[in-house]
C-alpha cells in the first residue's frame, strides 16, 4: 500500500469527506448501541428527539454549543498555524476565574458595559494563560501539547481551591461555588425562559470575524503561511514568533471567552464541573469544522447535538452516556482518515 | 517541619511509597520512550493508560487470574498501538491528533465499556489485587529490605522492564532498526527494511507496556477501577521521556525522582497542610513536569525524525 | 561477457512528468557503467527503480536472469545490488557499526553479532581503502568518510552490483581521486558498478561504458575508449543553449560588508571564523567550496537570520549586526536559499499567495490597517511571472505544482520587484534543467549591470567561473583570499577547496 499525492483537489472534497466520516462515526454508534443491547434506530429516534423535540431542547442544544463554538474555534486558530494548543480546557476556566474575579461585585457597570468588559477580560486572561507556554515554544522549543496538557491540570486544582477557599460563596450550603455574577453581567435569554443566552450569538459573531481576519488579513496570511511552511514564512520577511504569539493570544482568549459565556450566561456562578471537558471536545469541533471558522459553527452544532440527544437516550434506552464521547472522539479520528484521503490517494499495489 | 520532611528521606517507608508510585510512571516513560525512538509521538498514552488499568482489572474481576489480567492489559494496549500506527504511521496524518483522539477515544471507550458493565455501581467493586511478596534474605536487610524488597510481583516485573527495554533498543537488531525509524528512516529502507512495519511494532510494543503502566494502577497501586484515575500520568511521562534524554535507565532515575517527589508532596501535604492548601501539593507534580521539560528542552538528543511521516516512494 | 543486470522498457511517471520512458540497457560482470545525463534526465529515479524505493509504470528488471521483485529494496539487496544514494541514508546520532548492521540480520534475532561485524567491517576497509573507526558517531565524519560509510554499507551486504548516484557530488577533487581508487579495487574483485553523473569529465576517467540519458530516454550508448567529448556533451544537452556572456560591468559603491564575522553553533563549535567579504555593486563574488564547509550559515547571516557571536555587517553603509531579517530586507537584501522547496515557497499555497509572500510591508497589498488587496495582488502575481517566465496554467493553483525550473524563477521574481542593493544567491541552480539554468544566470547578470551586489555561493565550480568577477573558497568556516576569475587556476581552487593553506 502506498500513498500518491493528488495534483488537485476539488474545493467540495474537503467537505464531501467531512459528512461522509460524521456518517462514518454515527454508523460506530450504532454497533455500540447494538452492544449496550439497545436498538440503535430507537436510540437515533430518542438522540434527535432530545436534540429537537421541543422548543427546549432545541434552545439547550443551542446552549451546548456555544462554548463548543468557542473552544472549537480556539483549536481551529491554533491548529491552522500548527500550534497544538490542547489546553482550551484550562484557559475556559481562567476565563471563567476572570469573570468571577470582576464580575461578583468588584466592579459595576451598566448591562451594556458590564457584558463587554467580562467578556474582555476573559479574552485578556485567557491568553494571557497561554502567553507563557507559546513563549517557552518560540524560545526554548519547548513542546506546547505537553505544557498545555499540564496547565489544565494546574489551572483546574486552582480553581478547586479558590472555590474550596476564599472564593467559596458562604450561601452555596456547603457546596464549592463562588458567589453568582451580579445582575448586569448576566447574559440576557436569547429564547425566553430556556438556557439560550447571549453567548450562542457572540459566539457565532466572534467565528464570523475570525473568518474575517483569516481570509481578508495580513494576520490571516501570515498565520497560514507560517502553518504550511514556517522556514519558507521566515525567509520572506514573515516573524514566526510574533505570528505565534498573535495565534496564541488569539486561540487563548477565545477559549477564555467560553468561560465567560458559560459563567455569565448558561450557570449564573462558577462551579468546579463548569465544563465537563468542553476544552478537550473542541479539538474535534475544530477538526469536524475543517478548522474553517464557519465550519466550526456547523460542526459544534453537531456536537451539541449528540451531547444533549445522546444525554435523553440514555435516559430512554439505558445506555450509558459516555456514548456522546465516544461519538466525538471518533471523529477526530474519522476525520482525520478523510483529511489524509483528500490529500493522497491509497495505491494497493506492491506489498503491503 | 523541614526538620521532619528531611526526616523522611531515611525512611524505608517512604522509599517503599516511591517505588510504589514510580512503577505505573516508569512503564510508560519506557513505553513512550519506545515510540518516540522509531519518530513516534504517541500523545494516545493517557488513553492507552487507561484502557490499560480498566482491561486490567476487568479481566480479573471476571474471574481471569492476575497474570491474565496483565496479558491481557498488553494485548489491548498493542491494538491501541496498531490503531495509532494505521493512522499516524500508514496514513501519515498528524501525529499530534492522532494521539489525542486515541486518548479521548480510548479513554470513552473505556468508561463506556465500564459502565455497560456496571451499570449502576456506586462504589467501585474491588478485586484480590498482586499481594506483596517478601523476598527472603533480601527483605530482611534493614532498611533497603523495607524500601526495595517487600513489593508486589508486578512492582518487580515494572522495574525488569528497564533491563529489558534496555536489551531492546541497545543490543537487539530490532532495537537498532526501531532507533534507525527515528533518526533517518530512509536509511533503514535503503537497507531494505520496512519503515512503516518497523515504526508499527515501536507503536505496539510501547502501547502495550503504557498500558501496563495503567494496570499497575488498577492491580497493585489500588484494587478498583475509578473515574480519571490515570489523571495525568501519562502526559508526566512524556515529560519524563524527555527528561531522560530517551535513555532507559535515565527514565528509571527519572520515574524515581519524580515518584519521590510525589510521595515527598504527600507527606508534606500532612505536614503542612494546616498552612497551605492540599490544591498546591497536588499541582506540584504538573509544575515539575513543566520545569523538567524547559530544562530538558535544549537537549540535543531527540530522534531527528520524531513527528515526521514517512511516506514510501515520494520524491524526497 | 555475460550480462548482470538488464533493464529493460522502463517507464515511470509522476503525475504529468514522464521520468523514464521505455528505457533499456544492461551491464556487465566487471564492469563500469556510466549513467550520464543533466539534472532532471531521470537518472536518479531509473536507479531508485532498480533498487526498489520507487515502482515502475510499466517494464522489468532483471538481475542474473532472475526477475527483480519490484518495489522492494529488500530483494534488490538480497539479491547483490547496493546504492549509495546522493543524499546520504545515515542515522547521525548512530556508530558507523550500527548503521552498517541495521538490516543485516533477522529482525527477531536476541543479540546483535557486534564483534564479528567489526571484524568483517575493518577487513572490508583495509582492503578496499575505505578506512573508518566503527565505534565513531557518524555525525562527526566528514562528508567523505560518510560516503565510506556508504559504500561499507553494500560491501558488508555482499553486493556485486554498485550503485553509485552523483558520488562526486560534494567531494573535493583530491576526494574524487581516492574514491576511484577505491571502485577499481572493487571492480578488480568482481564488482560491478554503475556511476551517475553529469560530470562528463570524471565519467571518460573512471567508466567502461556510458549511457546518455535525455528527458526521460536513452538517447545513446558508446563505449567510453570510443567517446568523443564534444559529441557526448551535444547528446546530453540535445540543442546547443548559448551561455551567457558576462559582459562588462561598472563597479560600483560598497553595498555590503562582513567584517570578522564569527559563528558559532549551539554546542559551541565554530562554524564561521572572522570571515570577511565585501560586494560592491555590479560585482558578484562567488564563494566556492565543498557543501557543509558553512555556506548555508554564512548565507544567513548575511541576510539576518543568523546572529554572528562576534563582528559586524553593514548593508549599504549601514550598520545592520544583530538586526532582524525584515530589516535586511528593508535595506534591500534579497536571499535566494539554497532549499527552495523549504525555505522559498509554501507548496501549499497558490501562486499569487507565495508572490506577495514578501511583500507583507507593501500598502498596495496589505493596506495600513492590515486589509489584503485582492486585486493588486492577482496583477501583482500576473506581473512577476510574465517578467520571468513562470509557466503556469493559473495563479490559483497551488505551488508545488511547479516544476523546479518555475518555482525558481517565481522566487527570484518576487525578490526582484522589491529593486535589492544586494543578492544572496545560494546554489541557484542545483538540480535545473538548462533551460531555467540558463534563465537564471542571465536575471543574475542582469542585476549585475543594474548596479546590484550579488554574492553567488555555489558548489558548481563551472557555474562560479561562468559568472562571478572575483572567487573566494569557503572551507572549514574560514575565507580564503580573493581570486580574481581571470587569474583562477582550477587545481589551485580544488586544493583550497580541499583545505590547502587554511
Amino acid at each position: 500500500m502506498r500513498l500518491e499525492a493528488r495534483e488537485q483537489t476539488p474545493a467540495w472534497l474537503p467537505w464531501i469527506a467531512i459528512i461522509s466520516s460524521s456518517l462514518a462515526t454515527l454508523i460506530f454508534a450504532a454497533v455500540l448501541i447494538i452492544v449496550a443491547g439497545a436498538s440503535p434506530i430507537e436510540g437515533f429516534y430518542e438522540l434527535f428527539r432530545g436534540a429537537f423535540g421541543s422548543k427546549n431542547s432545541i434552545a439547550e442544544t443551542g446552549a451546548t454549543a456555544t462554548p463548543l463554538i468557542f473552544t472549537g474555534l480556539a483549536a481551529a486558530v491554533a491548529f491552522r498555524a500548527r500550534f497544538w494548543n490542547i489546553g482550551a480546557e484550562g484557559q475556559l476556566y481562567i476565563g471563567a476565574l476572570a469573570t468571577t474575579f470582576f464580575g461578583t461585585g468588584l466592579i459595576q457597570f451598566a448591562p451594556f458595559i458590564m457584558i463587554p468588559f467580562l467578556f474582555l477580560m476573559g479574552f485578556i486572561f485567557g491568553a494571557l494563560a497561554l502567553l507563557p507556554l507559546v513563549l517557552l515554544r518560540q524560545y526554548l522549543k519547548v513542546d506546547e501539547v505537553v505544557t498545555t496538557l499540564l496547565m489544565n491540570f494546574v489551572i483546574i486544582l486552582l480553581v478547586s481551591y479558590l472555590l474550596e477557599g476564599p472564593w467559596k460563596d458562604p450561601y452555596s450550603l456547603g457546596w464549592p461555588q463562588a458567589a453568582p455574577i451580579v445582575d448586569s453581567g448576566v447574559l440576557p435569554q436569547i429564547i425566553p425562559r430556556t438556557r439560550l443566552h447571549l453567548g450562542f450569538a457572540i459566539a457565532v459573531s466572534i467565528a464570523i470575524v475570525i473568518w474575517y481576519v483569516q481570509t481578508k488579513t495580513l494576520f490571516g496570511f501570515s498565520t497560514r503561511a507560517v502553518g504550511f511552511n514556517p522556514s519558507a514564512a521566515k525567509h520572506s520577511g514573515i516573524s514566526v514568533t510574533k505570528t505565534m504569539i498573535g495565534v496564541a493570544i488569539l486561540s487563548g482568549g477565545i477559549a477564555g471567552l467560553a468561560g465567560v459565556s458559560e459563567t455569565a450566561g448558561l450557570k449564573g456562578y462558577l462551579t468546579l464541573d463548569l465544563s465537563p471537558g468542553f476544552g478537550y471536545t473542541g479539538i474535534a469541533v475544530a477538526m469536524l469544522g475543517n478548522l474553517h471558522p464557519i465550519g466550526v459553527i456547523f460542526s459544534a452544532m453537531f456536537i451539541a447535538v449528540i451531547y444533549v440527544g445522546a444525554d435523553a437516550m440514555s435516559r430512554a434506552i439505558e445506555v450509558p452516556t459516555y456514548l456522546a464521547d465516544v461519538i466525538v472522539a471518533s471523529t477526530i479520528l474519522t476525520v482525520l482518515v478523510s483529511l489524509v484521503l483528500i490529500k493522497y490517494r491509497i495505491i494497493f499495489k506492491g506489498k503491503f | 517541619m523541614i526538620l521532619e520532611l528531611l526526616e523522611l528521606l531515611f525512611n524505608a517507608g517512604f522509599w517503599a511509597a516511591t517505588i510504589r508510585i514510580a512503577c505505573p510512571l516508569l512503564m510508560a516513560t519506557l513505553g513512550e520512550l519506545i515510540c518516540e525512538r522509531a519518530g513516534v509521538l504517541n500523545l494516545g498514552i493517557e488513553g492507552i493508560m487507561t484502557i490499560g488499568a480498566l482491561v486490567g482489572w476487568t479481566t480479573v474481576y471476571l474471574g481471569g487470574d492476575l497474570s491474565t489480567g496483565i496479558l491481557v492489559a498488553a494485548l489491548v494496549g498493542a491494538s491501541f498501538g496498531l490503531l495509532h500506527a494505521l493512522f499516524s504511521v500508514y496514513l501519515g496524518a498528524s501525529q499530534h491528533v492522532t494521539g489525542i483522539g486515541i486518548t479521548l477515544f480510548a479513554s470513552s471507550i473505556g468508561y463506556y465499556s465500564f459502565r455497560i458493565l456496571l451499570p449502576s455501581s456506586t462504589t467501585p467493586p474491588k478485586i484480590v489485587a498482586f499481594q506483596t511478596i517478601e523476598i527472603p534474605v533480601l527483605s530482611d536487610i534493614p532498611f533497603l529490605g523495607i524500601a526495595l524488597f517487600q513489593h508486589t510481583t508486578f512492582t518487580y516485573f515494572a522495574f525488569l522492564m528497564v533491563p529489558i527495554v534496555f536489551w531492546l533498543m541497545n543490543k537487539t537488531p530490532l532495537g537498532l532498526a526501531i532507533k534507525v525509524a527515528g533518526e533517518n528512516p530512509m536509511a533503514l529502507e535503503a537497507q531494505g527494511l520496512d519503515v512503516l512495519f518497523i515504526r508499527t511494532i515501536a507503536l505496539m510494543i510501547g502501547s502495550a507496556l503504557m498500558a501496563l503502566g495503567g494496570a499497575y494502577l488498577t492491580m497493585s497501586a489500588f484494587d478498583a477501577f475509578y473515574f480519571g484515575m490515570v489523571n495525568g500520568r501519562g502526559w508526566i511521562a512524556i515529560a519524563l521521556v524527555i527528561f531522560a534524554s530517551w535513555q532507559p535507565f535515565r527514565a528509571l532515575l527519572g520515574a524515581i525522582l519524580f515518584a519521590a517527589f510525589d510521595a515527598f508532596q504527600v507527606r508534606a501535604q500532612q505536614l503542612a497542610g494546616a498552612f497551605i492548601a492540599y490544591q498546591f501539593f497536588l499541582m506540584l507534580p504538573y509544575i515539575l513536569s513543566i520545569v523538567a521539560m524547559i530544562f530538558a528542552a535544549k537537549s540535543t538528543h531527540y530522534p531527528r525524525a520524531l513527528l515526521i511521516p514517512f511516506r514510501r516512494g515520494e520524491r524526497h | 561477457m555475460k550480462a548482470l543486470l538488464n533493464v529493460e522498457n522502463i517507464s515511470k511517471s509522476f503525475g504529468k512528468l514522464n521520468a523514464n520512458k521505455n528505457i533499456t540497457f544492461n551491464v556487465a560482470t566487471g564492469e563500469i557503467l556510466a549513467i550520464l545525463g543533466e539534472n532532471g534526465a531521470g537518472k536518479t529515479t531509473l536507479m531508485n527503480i532498480i533498487f526498489g524505493h520507487y515502482l515502475a509504470d510499466k517494464g522489468t528488471i532483471k538481475f542474473n536472469n532472475n526477475e527483480l521483485k519490484p518495489g522492494d529494496p529488500k530483494a534488490a539487496i538480497s539479491a547483490g545490488i547496493g546504492m549509495v544514494h546522493q543524499h546520504f541514508t545515515l542515522a547521525e546520532n548512530l556508530t558507523v557499526l550500527e548503521n552498517t548492521l541495521v538490516g543485516t540480520q533477522s529482525l527477531y534475532h536476541p543479540n546483535l553479532t557486534k564483534r564479528k561485524s567489526i571484524d568483517k567491517l575493518n577487513y572490508l576497509a583495509r582492503e578496499f581503502g575505505l578506512e573508518l573507526d566503527p565505534k565513531q558517531l557518524v555525525r562527526n565524519l566528514s562528508v567523505g568518510e560518510k560516503q565510506r560509510i556508504e559504500i561499507l554499507k553494500t560491501l558488508f551486504s555482499d553486493c556485486k552490483l554498485l550503485i553509485l548516484d552523483e558520488p562526486t557530488a560534494s567531494l573535493t577533487p583530491q576526494e574524487v581521486t581516492t574514491l576511484f581508487t577505491s571502485i577499481r579495487k572493487m571492480v578488480t574483485n568482481g564488482v560491478s558498478v554503475i556511476i551517475i553523473s553529469h560530470k562528463l569529465n570524471e565519467i571518460l576517467e573512471i567508466s567502461d561504458r556510458i549511457v546518455v540519458l535525455r528527458s526521460g530516454a536513452v538517447v545513446g550508448e558508446v563505449k567510453t575508449k570510443n567517446a568523443d567529448k564534444t559529441q557526448l556533451g551535444e547528446m546530453i544537452v540535445g540543442h546547443k543553449i548559448n551561455r551567457p556572456n558576462r559582459g562588462k560591468n561598472v563597479i560600483g559603491e560598497t553595498k555590503i560588508k562582513l567584517c570578522s564575522i564569527s559563528v558559532k553553533s549551539d554546542n559551541g563549535t565554530s562554524i564561521l571564523d572572522k570571515v570577511t567579504l565585501e560586494a560592491r555593486g555590479g560585482e558578484i563574488i562567488g564563494i566556492a567550496g565543498v557543501a557543509g564547509n558553512g555556506q548555508k550559515v554564512l548565507a544567513e547571516t548575511m541576510s539576518g537570520h543568523v546572529t554572528p557571536a562576534f563582528g559586524t555587517i553593514y548593508i549599504n553603509g549601514k550598520n545592520l549586526t544583530g538586526k532582524y531579517p525584515e530589516d535586511f530586507m528593508r535595506s534591500g537584501v534579497a536571499y535566494i536559499p539554497e532549499d527552495r522547496n523549504l525555505d522559498g515557497t509554501i507548496g501549499d499555497m497558490s501562486i499569487w499567495e507565495n508572490v506577495i509572500l514578501s511583500e507583507t510591508k507593501n500598502t498596495k497589498i496589505f493596506q495600513k490597517n492590515g486589509i489584503l488587496n485582492r486585486i493588486n495582488s492577482h496583477n501583482l502575481a500576473h506581473a512577476v511571472c510574465q517578467n520571468n517566465d513562470v509557466r503556469y496554467q493559473s495563479i490559483q493553483q497551488p505551488a508545488r505544482l511547479l516544476s523546479g525550473g518555475n518555482i525558481q524563477k517565481l522566487l527570484i521574481g518576487r525578490w526582484l520587484i522589491r529593486k535589492p542593493n544586494v543578492i544572496i544567491a545560494c546554489q541557484p541552480s542545483r538540480g535545473l534543467d538548462e533551460g531555467a539554468i540558463s534563465t537564471v544566470h542571465k536575471t543574475l547578470l542582469s542585476e549585475r549591470k543594474k548596479s546590484t551586489a550579488i554574492i553567488l555561493i555555489s558548489e558548481d565550480l563551472d557555474e562560479l567561473l561562468l559568472l562571478s568577477d572575483k572567487i573566494l573558497v569557503l572551507y572549514n568556516g574560514k575565507l580564503s583570499e580573493t581570486i580574481e576569475n581571470r587569474n583562477v587556476n582550477i587545481n589551485q581552487l580544488g586544493l583550497k577547496m580541499a583545505g590547502e593553506g587554511f
